[in-house]
């Protein structure tokens, strides 16, 4: 089967491409300047007080023996200790991660939905001044980084006219006993109203600023393909049959000019998950991207290396997803 | 006999003002197989696209009437005109290789019109399309409806598409070089599958072409294009006994069938293309004045 | 074949003219920054704390656009804080541009062991959050201008190797490589007289996205406090700070933001201008 084996070659590939995360993550936090050990013990704490802590940690070793070790651990599922929060690795970012997911997810769920109906009414009112509208907005909104657009949301809907919460995930005051982080999906599953909309109106701002450049790129790669479908015979032959305009657009064209955008949109919602770093930072949103900050901040080599690691597995998972994906919905592929 | 398309002086330009189609005028008797000759770049897909409404958008139609079945499709709104085109004519494309959806399967694109548009019930629509695929001598129809485009060769795809052009019994169908794009070897059988399925379904079928042989087996009538106007309307037989226009006369003489089989190709004398361009010129500038 | 003329009849667009208007502007202030700054950007009054901008009731003179909570003027940090971005988006984009693009000419040009190293490394640069990369990056460095420098050229050299590379490869398939090649040429001659030349206009378009992207980095970077110094005047700092007191004092937040907003626009128009202007196939 060609297919299985272009799984396991994919496979193959991500396998060396987190083995070289690792090995580049590993090398580059150890050559920290600073005594992450000294930092953690109270002033005038003695030299052996260090000496027992960096054997705890395994700092005393070499920075090979170091990497066996931790990459050992990681293969039994153990990413070590955090130094600074003092709690296993894997709980904490296991913990974080439902937030960051959620979020990745919300984003991309509205880029796709702004992306998909710009690109619509682009090809809609193609050749018109619509469409020159379309192209300067995506244009616009392609060429401004994420965190940008989450500073400019903050001004309009935090500031001057204050809609939505600028920071945190949820509301202190709300009673959450859910069982998994995953509050949205949770939410949703149990139907708890009040928790979806305290979590939408924390959410809103920062899935909006993640979703804006990618909702640019989809909208002017779905055009483009739209347009150029809109040329085909079937799409005549469509017309002919009687069929309108929004029809031909939505039925006959979008469903195979969404494919070519589909693998483009791969890559870019990693990008996304990317973004998510300092988007959390800046809205004070309780993912995975706002605890590594803090960790690099304060030296936490475990839990930095932990969370590199998470998102290298995220990104390369998203783009193996997408690849199957695109099998999956190709039927020339999927009978290949 | 009385005509059941009838363009009257259609008129199509480019968006910037030149001319493709220069006052046509056609007639399609009910029931008749009439042909639409013409080199490529004559403008005779045109007129297909021109009455179905499916033109680029680079086009307009300037001028002119297009009855169909007793109404004047450009008097009537976009959308209405859309509806009826719909529901009396069909297409028979050139290209079966993308003309045919493909992420959809066969079934649904031939019966989800029916549906959609005609208001048949689905049942009703499924039963059609599998007797229809059998007219047009599909094996194993129930299969195919299942299949997707790409699993079909050329040929299967084109009976697909007249066996869809003929599903809601339409009673004009407009085949735009339907064997063009075909095998030599495939072409003859999708010739004659064309044929025999106008004949029994009694369909008016405007076929365009630039092959003068294909008309000559299939067609009661034809027209002549050459630079955007018809330059000769004729029935077939006095046609080729005795063309009127010298473009004709030039064009018959080049289709080495029906002059000297093993003869040697005539091309279109240089005096005649004079000849006509001078024609057009004085049309033009007569519609000028 | 085109008409040559046609490029020099073609009028420069709008985008054009506005975003290196501002982009001109912007490095006049930041050269002249000691002279025509209304007041020091490190001199903190706490009695003239959160003063609004001009336009509003109860401002002093000279602090046009107001003060941050410690009472500097925002104008003059935003005109300091124009040298930094300015100076990062020079030198860091043009190192990116250097290094990315070299290695990107070799892999895509040479093929082989080459290629398959560096497309390998490519490989795993996409796989890092690149926000977290440079963070981390600034955290082993320390924080300094060169850190940043050399924080944004380590994480940004692949934008330029994977598109280089790209065109390398197209370009070297062509025949008038393979022409120069039997005429006895060494390769790494081809390669600088052949196959660079052609590729010039697509790395001066990316060394112009580059600039935009590195006034951002540079930014993100002072936003969480890991830029320069934490007391000299930059842009991403003045947000930070604006952010945490955007509802008291908006302005601290808005007028830096417009600036770096206008830039970052400014930069990547500049570059999709080019872009147009170059690309035969767009025209």
């Amino acid at each position: 089967m060609t297919l299985l084996r272009t799984i396991f070659l994919r496979l193959l590939t991500t396998a060396i491409t987190l083995f070289g995360v690792a090995v580049i993550v590993f090398v580059v936090i150890r050559v920290v300047p600073g005594n992450p050990i000294a930092m953690m013990l109270p002033p005038g704490a003695t030299e052996a007080d260090i000496a027992r802590l960096q054997a705890q940690y395994g700092f005393d070793k070499s920075i090979f023996d170091q990497f066996l070790i931790w990459l050992s651990g990681v293969l039994q599922g153990d990413f070590g200790t955090s130094i600074s929060l003092r709690q296993p690795v894997s709980k904490l970012v296991l913990n974080r991660l439902p937030a960051t997911l959620e979020l990745s997810i919300m984003a991309l769920l509205m880029a796709v939905l702004m992306g998909v109906t710009l690109a619509l009414i682009g090809t809609r009112f193609r050749d018109g001044k619509t469409e020159g509208v379309v192209d300067v907005t995506a244009g616009m909104a392609l060429s401004i980084p994420d965190f940008l657009w989450g500073l400019v949301l903050i001004l309009l809907f935090g500031v001057f006219w204050p809609v939505f919460h600028i920071s945190g995930r949820i509301s202190p005051a709300l009673n959450v006993d859910f069982t998994t982080n995953f509050y949205l999906f949770e939410a949703i599953a149990r139907l708890r109203f009040d928790v979806m909309a305290d979590l939408a109106a924390h959410m809103f701002m920062p899935a909006l600023a993640l979703a804006i450049p990618l909702a640019a790129i989809v909208s002017q790669l779905l055009k483009q393909s739209l347009k150029e479908t809109m040329h085909l015979d079937y799409v005549t032959l469509a017309r002919t049959k009687g069929y309108g305009e929004n029809h031909v657009i939505t039925r006959e064209a979008l469903p195979n000019a969404i494919l070519p955008t589909l693998t483009l949109v791969g890559v870019q919602f990693t990008f996304l998950i990317g973004g998510t770093v300092i988007i959390e930072r800046l809205f004070s949103y309780e993912g995975l991207g706002n605890m590594a900050i803090d960790a690099v901040i304060n030296r936490d080599l475990p839990l930095i290396q932990g969370i590199v690691i998470l998102f290298a597995m995220l990104f390369t998972l998203v783009n193996l997803a997408v690849d199957m994906l695109y099998v999956v919905l190709n039927p020339r592929l999927r009978h290949a | 006999m009385k005509s059941f398309l009838s363009i009257r002086n259609l008129s199509v330009r480019l968006k910037n003002g030149s001319p493709i189609l220069r006052s046509v005028s056609l007639d399609v008797a009910a029931g008749q197989v009439h042909g639409l000759v013409g080199e490529s770049g004559a403008g005779k897909s045109m007129i297909g696209k021109a009455v179905l409404g499916t033109l680029p958008r680079a086009l307009s139609v300037s001028g002119g009437e297009i009855w169909l079945d007793g109404t004047d499709l450009m008097s009537l709104p976009p959308a209405e005109r859309r509806r009826r085109i719909g529901a009396t004519a069909a297409l028979i494309p050139q290209d079966p290789l993308t003309a045919l959806n493909p992420s959809k399967r066969i079934g649904p694109q031939i019966t989800r019109r029916l549906v959609d548009i005609l208001g048949w019930s689905k049942q009703d629509a499924q039963d059609r399309a599998l007797e229809l695929l059998g007219e047009v001598h599909i094996p194993d129809p129930a299969r195919v409806m299942r299949n997707y485009p790409h699993e079909l060769s050329g040929g299967m795809r084109q009976r697909i598409l007249i066996a869809s052009a003929f599903a809601a019994e339409p009673r004009l169908i407009i085949a735009d070089e339907p064997t063009t794009a075909l095998d030599v070897t495939v072409q003859k059988q999708i010739l004659r599958l064309i044929a025999d399925m106008q004949t029994r379904h009694g369909t008016a079928l405007l076929f365009v072409t630039h092959d003068l042989g294909v008309v000559s087996k299939v067609c009661d009538t034809l027209s002549v294009l050459y630079a955007g106007k018809v330059v000769e309307e004729a029935r077939m037989h006095r046609f080729f006994m005795r063309p009127i226009h010298p473009y004709s006369a030039a064009l018959l003489a080049a289709t080495p069938t029906y002059t000297d089989p093993t003869g040697s190709l005539t091309p279109v004398s240089q005096e005649v293309i004079d000849g006509v361009e001078a024609e057009v010129a004085q049309h033009d500038a007569r519609r000028a004045r | 074949m085109r008409d040559a003329r046609g490029d020099l009849r073609r009028p420069v667009g709008l985008r054009l003219w506005l975003s290196g208007g501002w982009l001109t502007l912007l490095v006049l202030g930041a050269v002249f920054a000691p002279w025509i700054a209304p007041k020091d950007p490190l001199m903190q009054d706490l009695f003239l704390g959160r003063l609004p901008p001009f336009w509003e009731s109860g401002t002093e003179p000279g602090f046009w656009l107001g003060t941050d909570s410690l009472g500097r003027d925002v104008l003059s940090r935003m005109l300091y804080g124009a040298r930094l971005a300015l100076e990062v988006a020079m030198i860091a984009g043009t190192l990116t541009c250097i290094i990315g693009a070299a290695l990107g000419l070799i892999a895509g040009y040479y093929r082989g062991w080459p290629d398959r190293i560096i497309s390998r490394f490519v490989d795993i640069w996409m796989a890092f959050p690149p926000v977290l990369f440079a963070i981390l990056l600034i955290a082993v460095l320390g924080p300094g201008l060169w850190s940043i420098i050399i924080a944004i050229v380590v994480i940004d050299w692949t934008r330029f190797a994977r598109v280089i590379r790209a065109e390398a490869m197209s370009q070297g398939a062509m025949d008038y490589v393979a022409s120069a090649q039997v005429a006895g040429r060494k390769r790494f001659g081809t390669m600088l007289t052949e196959i660079l030349p052609n590729v010039l206009p697509t790395i001066v378009v990316l060394l112009t996205l580059e600039m935009g992207i590195a006034v951002i980095v540079e930014a993100i970077l002072s936003f969480v406090n890991l830029s320069i110094s934490t007391d000299s005047p930059t842009w991403g700092g003045m947000i930070a700070e604006g952010r945490t007191s955007v509802h008291q004092a908006w302005w601290v937040l808005v007028f830096p933001l417009i600036a770096l907003f206008l830039t970052v626009l400014s930069f990547s128009q500049l570059g999709e201008g080019l872009k147009d202007r170059f690309d035969p196939v767009l025209r």
